[in-house]
């Protein structure tokens, strides 16, 4: 008999997206990127963390591919990028409608169990 | 009118869906664990259908799925029970034969039923990060549809 699995096509680029979702922190900057684009010192504020430790988790989202900063050399503001969230929506959003098809059914059968 | 799925990472190893059902969750309980009901919904992508489904429903019993693709291709995971609360809750191990998922996972079956409704929620808990994340990239289903709506709700639910 053949054998299948559902093979996670490889990708460098969403392994470093989803790596870089993974931490609390770099969420809530990029919660915060998605109202609009900031400067490192501004994100730095609301956490108890250190610019530089700010510093760090920006160059991570960055080689994510998940924020480009601007050109402007005092400010140097960060923004989301859309390219390599919408990849990784698109990942989860398949896991999604894998469960809402099963779920859709379950639903069918119940309806169907509680009129027998 | 097809009820909301919520999708969410919890911590860096799990993932939970929670999605209502307009039934008793005796009912619902039901539909996990008895064979002939099981095989009727639990087929994941279009095209796909069961080719073993067994339970063996008590702690330390153990289960075992296989599918079939539209192609003919197979795919089996086995589960072994941990823990059995009917009609409320089911703690089993799993493991997919090819193991795309980086190792065991532990899922936690949760059924609260209110006003005759059933909320159930599914906790996975994978080996590691790196695991969890191959397995929400999944290609198990089709079609694209990258929405920023939902990528803010995402997001937000990660925050």
């Amino acid at each position: 008999m053949k054998s299948s699995s559902p093979v996670p096509i490889e990708s460098a680029q969403l392994d470093a997206t989803f790596a870089a979702l993974a931490d609390p922190t770099r969420r809530a900057i990029l919660s915060r990127l998605a109202l609009g684009e900031a400067s490192v010192m501004e994100l730095a504020e609301p956490f108890a963390i250190s610019q530089p430790a700010i510093s760090k988790h920006i160059k991570v989202l960055e080689r994510a591919g998940l924020i480009s900063r601007g050109r402007d050399a005092q400010r140097r503001p960060c923004r989301i990028d859309a390219r390599a969230l919408a990849e990784a929506d698109t990942w989860l959003e398949r896991y999604r409608r894998l469960w809402e098809g099963n779920y859709r059914r379950l639903d069918a059968l119940l309806d169907e169990l509680k009129s027998s | 009118m097809t009820n909301a799925l919520t999708i969410t990472t919890p911590t860096d190893r799990t993932v939970t869906l929670t999605r209502v059902f307009d039934a008793p969750r005796s009912r619902v309980f039901d539909c996990y664990t008895k064979p002939e009901l099981v095989r009727r919904w639990l087929l994941g992508p279009p095209g796909w259908s069961f080719l073993v489904c067994e339970i063996d429903l008590r702690v330390g019993g153990s289960y075992r799925y296989v599918w079939q693709d539209p192609g003919g291709a197979s795919m089996g995971m086995r589960g072994v029970y941990r823990e059995i609360v009917p009609p409320e809750r089911i703690v089993d191990a799993q493991l997919f034969d090819e193991d795309w998922t980086g190792g065991e996972t532990v899922g936690t079956l949760v059924l609260v039923e209110q006003g005759g409704k059933t909320t159930v929620t599914t906790t996975i808990a994978y080996a590691s990060t790196q695991a969890r994340d191959a397995a929400l990239r999944t290609g198990m289903a089709e079609g694209m549809g990258a929405s920023f709506d939902q990528l803010a709700e995402y997001l937000a639910s990660l925050a």
